[in-house]
């Protein structure tokens, strides 16, 4: 493999901790905020900018899952089916504002799903977006409003996010695909 | 026969990791083809289709667009039924096809009247027939993927799986090992029971099957069958007709209806005979464990194989069976249509029979 490190897991630490300072400053304070973390890795990335958030505010947003694979577009054209993760949503979504979290910003197409996947839920104020990585090659109208690193990709790149709660440990590679992806990751949709 | 001794040594093997399980099957005709890790599979999937029952917006666009037809040449209420709840809640549309009303009473035959649903744009068939083994037929000459909603007196996969589904709902920890399941009724003439013996070994359960013995008629091989499997000891499987026995100590009681559309001269007294030497009533259920839950798949004759008080009772489950059902279905009908398409098709020479497939693409929304 010819993977290439873009993000430590300090600069990791720091644009979370970043993210959740714009987040409560954008949105004027905590008041009606809620993150939720699109499955897989969008979940621990939304509990750590929540941990980050009561660090410097002193208050606990509520945080969700969210998994989208009944919402997704593809189901005919991956070569399996995505495994189901589950969606946890312990909070009235009614009024308040939501901040998806997701590892990669890519075709936007999981965003839209994850957008479609919340309002069955209930009606948000408004919806936000926090990711780690955009990279760019949207296919949907769609954008974040919290970025942590901007990388500009080929399509033929595969952007690798690893967390500690998921794979033991932190950091961002950028690798040429070698074969087809597997279907589920954030890079793929 | 070998599909069960091999689910059954996968789940000897322990724990099946959870990860890692490609769902490859294009039909459901039975859950002998199942292996314990693709079982456990259905029943996660099932858990997440639970989930989606429980929301405000029971429904989501997993199945947009794909065409479910269901073909039923029996009656039935709740197979059907739930089958189209599940297709629906999954935002598939439903086109259901009943053979009362159909060109199959012109004499149409079950070949040509697949071929004319195919050609109308059927993709996953969901069918009920009243001979053991139609579904395979189907199966054979269908493009898309087959549902076996029970056929004859072979297979009802649906039913053993929301069984087998509630059942883990139940049992500590979801685990049927060493559990004694109880199944007491007309066996002879009984799908449910036939699916149950696959899905219910596999999981590990000390499995009784319990009738008149002119309702046993053939079990007595099967049991010897799985015993000699090639791994002895991890199967548990009994026959008898003395309906003590099989209830003593159970974990679960489940009771079969008596099929009286099926019944040949000569093979019960009568239903009251019946009623008093084999159906469930309260005092023979609680010869079970305090604990056992009381399971019937439906629809059912009261006071013959099961009394009113029984059904109703704090013990039944019979409800919860049904609700489970939708759920199943839901699993079931994500997975087909999930399962690769394009290998599916072109290994029953179908590369482009499907205009919807090449259109799919397009039509993302």
């Amino acid at each position: 493999m010819t993977d290439r490190q873009i993000m430590t897991g300090d600069e990791i630490r720091r644009a979370v901790v970043r993210i959740s300072h714009e987040i409560v400053e954008k949105q004027a304070g905590t008041d009606g905020l809620a993150l939720v973390g699109i499955q897989r890795r969008g979940v621990p990335l939304a509990r750590r900018i929540a941990d980050a958030i009561e660090e410097h505010e002193g208050v606990r947003l509520p945080v969700g899952a969210l998994d989208i694979t009944f919402y997704r577009d593809d189901l005919s054209l991956v070569a399996q089916q995505p495994i189901v993760k589950g969606t946890d949503l312990p909070f009235d979504l009614n009024g308040t504002t939501v901040v998806l979290v997701d590892d990669v910003l890519y075709t936007g197409r999981t965003i839209r799903a994850a957008m479609d996947a919340l309002i069955d839920f209930g009606r948000p104020r408004a919806i936000r977006l926090a990711v780690l990585i955009d990279r760019g090659h949207r296919e949907l109208p769609i954008r974040a409003d919290h970025v942590g690193k901007n990388v500009p990709t080929s399509r033929e790149e595969i952007v690798k996010v690893q967390v500690e709660d998921v794979d033991g440990h932190e950091e961002v590679t950028i690798g040429r695909q070698l074969r087809t992806a597997e279907p589920s990751t954030g890079n793929a949709s | 026969m070998s599909a069960g001794t091999e689910a059954a040594a996968a789940h000897a093997a322990g724990p099946a990791p959870t990860q890692e399980v490609v769902w490859h099957h294009r039909h459901l005709l039975d859950v002998d083809v199942l292996t314990w890790p693709e079982i456990e599979l259905i029943m996660r999937t099932t858990d997440e289709m639970k989930g989606i029952l429980a929301r405000p917006i029971r429904k989501v666009p997993a199945l947009n667009g794909r065409r479910v037809t269901t073909l039923f040449y029996e009656a039935s209420t709740r197979t059907r039924v739930s089958f189209e709840t599940a297709a629906r809640n999954l935002s598939a549309d439903v086109v259901s096809v009943s053979t009362a009303t159909s060109s199959v009473t012109k004499g149409e035959s079950l070949v040509d009247t697949i071929r004319t649903l195919e050609a109308l744009g059927a993709e996953i068939l969901v069918m009920r027939h009243s001979v053991s083994g139609a579904p395979y037929l189907a199966a054979d000459i269908f493009g898309g993927h087959v549902l076996n909603g029970g056929d004859g007196w072979h297979a009802h996969p649906t039913q053993a799986l929301l069984d087998l589904y509630t059942m883990r709902q139940h049992l500590p920890g979801g685990d049927l090992r060493g559990r004694k399941v109880a199944i007491v009724g007309d066996i002879l003439h009984s799908r449910v029971a036939r699916s149950n013996i696959w899905s219910l070994t596999a999981a590990g359960a000390d499995l009784w099957l319990c009738g008149p013995a002119t309702l046993l008629r053939g079990m007595d091989r099967w049991a010897e069958a799985w015993r000699g499997g090639s791994v002895p000891g991890h199967v548990s499987f009994h026959v008898t007709s003395d309906v003590d026995a099989a209830v003593r100590d159970a974990d679960v009681v489940m009771a079969l209806r008596i099929q009286r559309e099926r019944m040949q001269g000569g093979l019960l007294p009568s239903m009251r005979e019946y009623a008093a030497r084999f159906g469930l009533n309260a005092e023979r259920v609680s010869l079970a464990r305090p604990e056992a839950i009381v399971m019937h798949p439906g629809p059912m004759n009261e006071g013959v194989e099961i009394s009113p008080d029984v059904a109703i009772s704090g013990r039944s489950v019979i409800t919860e069976q049904v609700a489970n059902g939708v759920a199943v279905r839901m699993a079931l009908l994500y997975l087909l249509a999930g399962s690769h398409q394009g290998a599916a098709m072109h290994e029953a020479g179908h590369e482009a029979a499907h205009p919807h497939d090449a259109g799919h693409a397009e039509a993302i929304r």
